[in-house]
């Protein structure tokens, strides 16, 4: 970390969603553009979107929506939850499939 | 919540990409008061679950000069909209495993040549310069297009929406449309559960419901539903399909998308028709052997997600697009699983027709009355 960063915190990047590496601040812009629902932030930034499928990130994305909006947290919808509950080797599921 | 007025000069009906490309382009042809309803979020349906291929590689005329002018359109989108769109021209690899279907898409191809695009036959050894690794010993022949290929849906959607905000469109989410305004024949406007728009003219947009919506002003139209299942992998190296390796008889769909994740589908047998989006186990093992069978090297490649989506089907598999017997009330509908590659184009010819001028391809023969004629030639080139 440059001294420049430890003066000013906010210029750090922040990354809410590592599988997608989706920053703080790009979340707040596009919740400031309107993109206020977890499925559109979901589809314009990817984030949710990798092989951890939001596990990481999806409670800090809610409450920036949440602090942004000013509804409270359990109005905010989560995204659909989509199988597999963990990433399946393709191979795994082609041999399974032949038994 | 953007303000509500119980006035527009149009409203057009449905938030995915054939709604919004539509209003994009109705006010850079001039209209303004144009407003928006989607009942969900925008490109929450179809349009954000497709399999986002994009080509010109069709088997009816229409088809084929819808294909190749999106082509043109999504070439220079980025560009025109001012944000990326995503686009990767890796090309289709169609693939036949029987004299038949060798045939058909030799004629397809004789036709997209005639109609200036250059689609052209290939042995294996080219189809594997093309997609290295392709076990497709059993296959009789190959045909591509190096134009065709893939952009991001939902890149593409909110581009289009962001330009069309900045040219005065409002857009209203979480609305739905509950009737549709029609006196002596001639829409009036719509009815929500917001309330009332009074407008002179409704575009029907609704994707998979819009034959619910028609249904609204008196017009059948005969759409159906179909669920067509789908999944993606984890993000992986590059080259592993970097084009879109396709089969209709084969039942397939295969493509790695620049971010590294390859998407895949296929049709299950059936076809449900409950608008549900629901997810089986049998389809990613019947889409693993395929995986694993035709590119062996994905074996060890994990599954991340899958999902799926509802095709907006017509007869004939190819949309409705144009006025109906209600005066003023259009549809932009049943694109039988094409909608996003084709929605530049279907976007642009509509509002042009609308704002008075001549659209860049006559799309009368794309009137819903068709079937009733008869007149619809089936298109052979769908999976």
């Amino acid at each position: 970390m440059t001294m420049q960063q430890k003066e000013h915190p906010e210029s750090e990047e922040i990354y809410v969603c590592r599988c997608e590496e989706v920053t703080l601040e790009e979340i707040r812009e596009w919740i400031d553009r309107g993109y206020d629902t977890v499925e559109e932030l979901k589809r314009v930034l990817r984030v949710g979107m990798g092989p951890c499928q939001g596990r990481g990130c999806q409670d800090i994305l809610m409450r920036e929506i949440a602090k942004k909006t000013g509804k409270s947290i359990t109005e905010i919808e989560p995204a659909t939850v989509r199988p597999p509950a963990k990433p399946v080797r393709i191979g795994l599921l082609a041999e399974e499939g032949e038994k | 919540m953007t303000e509500w007025k119980n006035t527009a000069d149009i409203v057009v009906i449905g938030g995915g990409i054939i709604g919004v490309s539509t209003a994009y382009y109705l006010a850079l042809n001039g209209m303004k008061n144009i407003v928006l309803i989607e009942k969900g979020t925008i490109c929450g349906g179809s349009t954000g679950r497709c399999g986002a291929g994009i080509r010109a590689q069709w088997g009816t005329e229409m088809n084929c000069r819808l294909g190749i002018a999106a082509l043109d359109i999504f070439e220079q989108l980025d560009q025109e909209l001012g944000m990326s769109v995503g686009l990767n021209q890796g090309g289709y690899l169609l693939v036949a495993y029987n004299e038949k279907e060798l045939e058909t898409l030799r004629k397809g191809m004789e036709l997209q040549n005639s109609l200036g695009i250059k689609s052209r036959q290939i042995n294996l050894q080219e189809a594997r310069e093309i997609c290295p690794g392709l076990a497709a010993e059993d296959a009789v022949g190959f045909f591509f297009h190096g134009r065709d290929g893939h952009a991001d849906p939902f890149l593409t959607t909110f581009a289009y929406l962001e330009a069309a905000k900045r040219l005065g469109v409002v857009c209203h989410r979480h609305t739905t449309c509950t009737g549709i305004l029609v006196e002596n024949n001639e829409v009036r406007g719509v009815e929500t559960d917001r309330g009332t728009i009074h407008a002179p003219v409704v575009i029907n947009c609704a994707g998979a419901y819009a034959q619910f919506i028609a249904r609204m002003a008196g017009i059948e139209i005969p759409n159906w539903a179909e669920r067509h299942e789908i999944m993606i992998t984890e993000p992986v190296a590059p080259g592993v399909c970097p084009c879109m390796l396709m089969s209709f008889s084969g039942n397939y769909y295969i493509q790695q998308r620049p971010h590294g994740s390859i998407i895949c589908g296929m049709s299950p047998a059936g076809h449900p028709e409950d608008f549900e989006n629901r997810s089986t186990w049998q389809f990613i093992e019947e889409m693993s052997k395929t995986l694993v069978r035709l590119l062996p090297r994905t074996k060890g490649i994990r599954i991340a997600r899958q999902w799926s989506g509802l095709y907006d089907m017509t007869p004939d598999a190819q949309p409705i697009i144009g006025e109906t017997d209600v005066k003023n009330f259009y549809h932009s509908t049943g694109y039988s699983g094409h909608g996003f590659m084709l929605a530049p184009v279907a976007g642009k010819i509509l509002a042009q027709h609308i704002a008075g001028k001549t659209p860049d391809i006559d799309f009368s023969m794309l009137d819903y009355r068709r079937f009733a004629r008869g007149e619809h030639i089936r298109e052979s080139n769908v999976v």
